[in-house]
């Protein structure tokens, strides 16, 4: 093992005087309490490390052993449901009320693991050799990526440590490789897949203005910019408990500990829809909270993404919620002013670009190395400071995503939530996508989709116009325009995460409701146009059924949706037999 | 544990508050240290950098009067921390937690790092606990949960220390009039009649008995106003965590505190970031802030109110922003209101309380609370709207809706905001319902059928 001893130490970087063989990126552990850490520079001399805990005692003349390997986490079965620091030790486990640094990972977790494989059967790369026997969720024993051969020995069903060999298999070159339940992988490679695939599908959110006006793919990318109090954690949240992804990654990265709070209280107790298990089976979480040390901020992305690949190696669909890249960024800047880089935009260091792309492409769709379908999508929140987007973390995250999701102050201090900006969003994945809804019981839904957009673009040409001459002095088809457009905002795209009934919102509800305004817009029109006062259709009490119609018809009584057509028409028909009547 | 050490001679140059010495003896980074100049006065220090050959110890008190050749340096040989034991309230301390009222000090039974730990955030328990400040604006809009922090963001010469007194005299649980509460007042750069203003105010309400006092006064030194608030937040958590109390922390101003973050930075040679404050100034403010909340298993609370005062009233400047950012919400006082003589100038728009969800409606303050504030917030904020269009083409050419609008964004300041004396939520509550029937039924889009029939239309079978 190389050695190195302390000569410079100030905040979480350290230069260490060394002749032995120290490689750039490798972990080092530092000092008597063996703190974490990672070599970010090498020269003649010795080396610079970045420490990811606190320093406080460290001094000259201290320690310094190499690793030999990367920065690396462990991945094994069994990590669902738990809660983890940035470099993946348990948070649960931890003694005490405070994050104490030194703090080694608890004991070896006892885990439950059933054969798939029996000697002599063939290991093929990335093929699982067990099922792990717990939780609702299909997690598999993997080999190391790269690993294969005939399995000489397979141990039986049973409860075993995970550092244990579990199965021995014999490679190409006739070496013996034994296989635990657990193996590690450096945090900053990708993990290999066989092949990238094309979006196909969506990752349903359940929230109407993601969903229906600017949905993300399976293995896309998403930005979530706002200022704060615009509500990117609640809409996190949301995401996380109901999209339909098999698994959720929750990365909270210089964030709020009251918001792990939040998600260990609310998870267990909330339901998945799907599964019927509570939320928090299918959920980790790697919290990096604002007052842990900062370098470990900046590795927590990079666990959270290594994670999730390892269940899309799977075979599972995986959604990674990284709250907020902004504070990821703001640690990258810390540890470059601290090794004296040059600054570039705004202080961040130059890489900034490089680091969000290298993050970012690691979202994909792909064909396992087992020959199974995964997939790894990334909703990353941005912090800008004061909301201003040209911010560079913003503008460079907007380089790499195919999602925007831009939250507008104004909707938020209005309480309207989810408080993202129709117009000034948008959504590369739309066409892929179009397909999937249209086989989805919605074969006109590219249009349905214009149709609301085009209502929102002329709603802001004519609120312009209003504030010069006045709403009255509008001619009525435009001020029908406005009523309409209000009635998608309220009805459509409000959507309280709060509400028991409203938090999640099926595709065939989005649907159904998506129709009943439409009708309604396409009914009032024509009514218009049939020489029906304006005044005669904003009382309709329809209208405000309609308003209320996603608050108050839940997923499982959609057929209230065909009585709220049929009143639409009975209505308008009844207006233009008074019409007629008048005449 | 504690082995001092003392050097002499070691001093090699005074720059600022840095004191560079030949490292002659052992030390951790991060230790304290004492440096006391030939004038006898002792001052505190901090280990900041290490190497081999030097030791660069950050003063934490004014270097004015240090030389090279007579400084003595103390070596702790532990970071900078408190003495705390019992007996802490109505005691006044100093920035660096000795005694102002020359009074003995208090009896050490424990030593705590100022630093403090960073709470593992699987063991923080949820904040839910609904604090009644008596504040329409704070209790039916932006409501304090025990735990959370909540700043104000005010500007000068607004009243936010009358309403951060207010809200600590009368800051109780709904159904839990006494409980076993305490206050701690950090002043930060304050000037002496703002701390004498708030300790008669707690001795008029027969509070001060509850209340710990950590006076920095406006005159002190920069690096000092840094440990003031680390200081008083020790003792806070001793309180809270090891005496079992509800703990409120007044903090004002923390916008003295940033300034003298951006000095110190300054003074290291540290490149600056945006309008000069350092760019770890979010995590430094974090490890300040996160030091709020609830634990597992343990009895006591900790909330924090912290008061800051926005330069040249722009929210958006860096010491409001990265405060938002790490706070659980904000409450902003406005000119505007201010100038109209409403009391509190409570602006609700942008003020924010991200607990609310937690700890109001069914089962913790009233059913209807969440859809009653959410419909406020629209119409209010909608009133606010209609309020400019009848600026610009004047109220003629408004609608009838939106005159109503006007109507209720008027009777919105001055009777639900605006407020002689301390309302209970339910009080509120009844003063919302009767202003908002101004506006017709279309636009209560937030409220259900039954809430509209039952509370808003016949205001006088709700109670």
């Amino acid at each position: 093992m190389t050695e190195a001893t302390i000569r410079w130490i100030s905040g979480p970087v350290m230069r260490a005087r060394s002749t032995g063989r120290f490689h750039l990126s490798e972990a080092v552990l530092v000092g008597e309490r063996e703190l974490p850490g990672e070599i970010i520079r090498v020269d003649t001399e010795g080396i610079v490390a970045q420490i990811y805990e606190d320093t406080t005692g460290l001094k000259p003349g201290d320690r310094v052993s190499g690793t030999g390997q990367r920065l690396s986490i462990r991945l094994r079965p069994g990590l669902l449901g738990n809660i983890f620091d940035g470099l993946l030790r348990s948070l649960t486990d931890m003694p005490g009320d405070t994050v104490r640094p030194g703090t080694r990972s608890a004991e070896a977790a006892m885990l439950k693991f059933l054969p798939t494989l029996r000697p002599g059967d063939q290991l093929a790369p990335g093929m699982a050799f067990g099922d792990f026997d717990k939780g609702h969720i299909a997690e598999k024993f993997l080999p190391p990526p790269g690993i294969s051969g005939t399995v000489r020995s397979i141990v039986a069903a049973g409860e075993y440590r995970d550092d244990e060999t579990l199965c021995v298999i014999e490679d190409a070159d006739g070496v013996e490789i034994p296989l635990s339940a657990g193996h590690a992988w450096p945090v900053r490679v990708p993990r290999p897949v066989r092949r990238r695939l094309p979006p196909g599908e969506p990752l349903v959110t359940g929230q109407r203005i993601m969903d229906t006006l600017f949905p993300l793919a399976r293995g896309g990318r998403a930005a979530l910019p706002g200022g704060f109090g615009t509500g990117k954690t609640i809409l996190q949240e949301s995401l996380a408990k109901w999209c339909d992804a098999d698994v959720i990654v929750y990365v909270g990265c210089g964030e709020r500990g009251n918001e792990m709070a939040e998600v260990l209280n609310e998870f267990p107790t909330l339901e998945d829809p799907r599964s019927g298990r509570p939320l928090l089976d299918r959920t980790v979480i790697i919290a990096n909270t604002s007052n842990m040390p900062v370098a470990a901020r900046e590795a927590s992305i990079y666990t959270g993404i290594t994670l999730a690949e390892y269940f899309r190696d799977q075979g599972l669909h995986v959604a990674l919620m990284a709250d907020s890249t902004t504070r990821w960024a703001e640690a990258l800047r810390e540890i470059s002013g601290r090794l004296g880089e040059l600054p570039g935009e705004y202080g961040f260091p130059a890489y900034l670009s490089s680091r969000l792309a290298e993050f970012y492409e690691r979202a994909a769709h792909v064909e396992t190395l087992a020959g199974g379908q995964g997939s790894v999508t990334i909703i990353g929140a941005v912090s800008p400071p004061a909301g201003d987007f040209s911010e560079p973390v913003t503008t460079q995250s907007k380089r790499y995503v195919r999602c925007f999701w831009a939250l507008d102050r104004d909707r938020a201090q209005a309480r309207f939530f989810p408080a993202i900006h129709p117009l000034t969003s948008y959504s590369e994945d739309v066409d892929a996508l179009a397909h999937w809804w249209q086989s989805k019981g919605n074969p006109d839904w590219t249009s349905h989709r214009r149709q609301i957009l085009t209502l929102l673009e002329q709603r802001a040409r004519l609120e312009r116009m209003a504030r010069i001459v006045g709403k009255d002095a509008l001619p009525p088809k435009q001020q029908l325009t406005l009523l309409c457009a209000d009635l998608v905002n309220e009805s459509l795209l409000r959507q309280s995460a709060f509400s028991i009934v409203d938090r999640f919102c099926s595709p065939e509800r989005q649907t159904a409701l998506l129709r009943a305004i439409l009708h309604f817009v396409h009914r009032a029109e024509q009514s218009l146009e049939g020489g029906i006062a304006l005044a005669d259709i904003a009382a309709m009490p329809v209208l405000r059924q309609l308003q209320r119609a996603s608050e108050e018809i839940p997923d499982d009584k959609l057929e209230r949706f065909r009585m709220l057509m049929r009143r639409q028409d009975d209505e308008f028909d009844q207006l233009a037999r008074g019409h007629a009547h008048a005449r | 544990m504690r082995a001092e050490l003392t050097v002499r001679n070691v001093a090699q140059r005074v720059e600022g508050p840095l004191l560079f010495l030949k490292r002659t003896v052992t030390v951790g980074l991060n230790d304290a240290v004492q440096v006391i100049g030939q004038d006898g006065v002792v001052r505190l220090g901090r280990v900041a950098t290490l190497d081999e050959d030097s030791i660069i110890v950050e003063v934490l008190e004014s270097t004015a009067g240090l030389g090279v050749r007579d400084t003595v340096v103390s070596m702790l040989g532990e970071p900078v921390s408190f003495d705390l034991g019992p007996n802490l309230l109505g005691r006044v301390f100093d920035s660096v937690g000795r005694p102002l009222d020359g009074q003995a000090p208090i009896p050490a039974m424990r030593r705590i790092r100022i630093d403090g730990m960073t709470i593992n955030p699987a063991r923080r328990a949820l904040p839910r606990d609904f604090i009644e400040t008596g504040i329409t604006a704070i209790d039916l809009m932006n409501c304090l949960v025990r735990g959370q922090k909540l700043p104000l963001f005010s500007g000068s010469g607004l009243p936010h220390d009358r309403l951060a007194t207010e809200i600590a005299q009368r800051a109780r649980l709904r159904d839990d009039p006494a409980g076993d509460f305490a206050v701690v007042f950090v002043g930060i750069g304050i000037s002496h009649d703002v701390a004498e203003a708030f300790r008669s105010a707690m001795e008029t309400s027969g509070a001060l008995g509850h209340t710990v006092m950590f006076l920095n006064r406006a005159d002190e030194s920069s690096a000092q106003r840094l440990l003031t608030p680390r200081y008083a937040l020790t003792a806070a958590e001793y309180l809270a965590f090891e005496e079992g109390r509800h703990v409120l922390v007044i903090m004002t101003d923390m916008t003295n505190y940033c300034e003298a973050l951006r000095e110190v930075s300054a003074s290291h040679g540290e490149i600056p970031g945006r309008k000069g404050f350092p760019g770890y100034m979010y995590s430094d403010l974090a490890t300040l802030f996160e030091r709020a909340g609830c634990l597992h298993g343990k009895p006591g609370t900790l909330t924090q109110l912290p008061i800051l005062t926005l330069p040249g009233d722009d929210i958006g400047h860096p010491i409001p922003d990265l405060t938002g950012y790490i706070t659980e919400g904000q409450i902003v006082l406005d000119r505007d209101l201010d100038r109209r003589r409403i009391y509190p100038p409570i602006n609700v728009l942008p003020s924010l309380s991200r607990l609310m969800a937690y700890g109001t409606g069914e089962g913790f303050t009233h059913a209807d609370h969440p859809a009653l504030a959410s419909q406020l917030f629209a119409a209010y904020a909608n009133s606010r709207r209609v309020r400019v269009l009848a600026s610009v083409m004047g109220q003629e050419g408004l609608s009838d809706i939106d005159r109503n609008y006007l109507d209720f964004g008027d009777r919105f300041e001055e009777q639900l905001i605006s407020q002689p004396g301390a309302r209970t939520l339910n009080e509120s509550m009844a003063i919302a319902w009767e202003i908002l029937a101004v506006l017709p039924d279309s636009e209560l889009t937030r409220l259900s059928n039954e809430q509209i029939e039952t509370c808003v239309r016949r205001k006088s079978s709700h109670a």
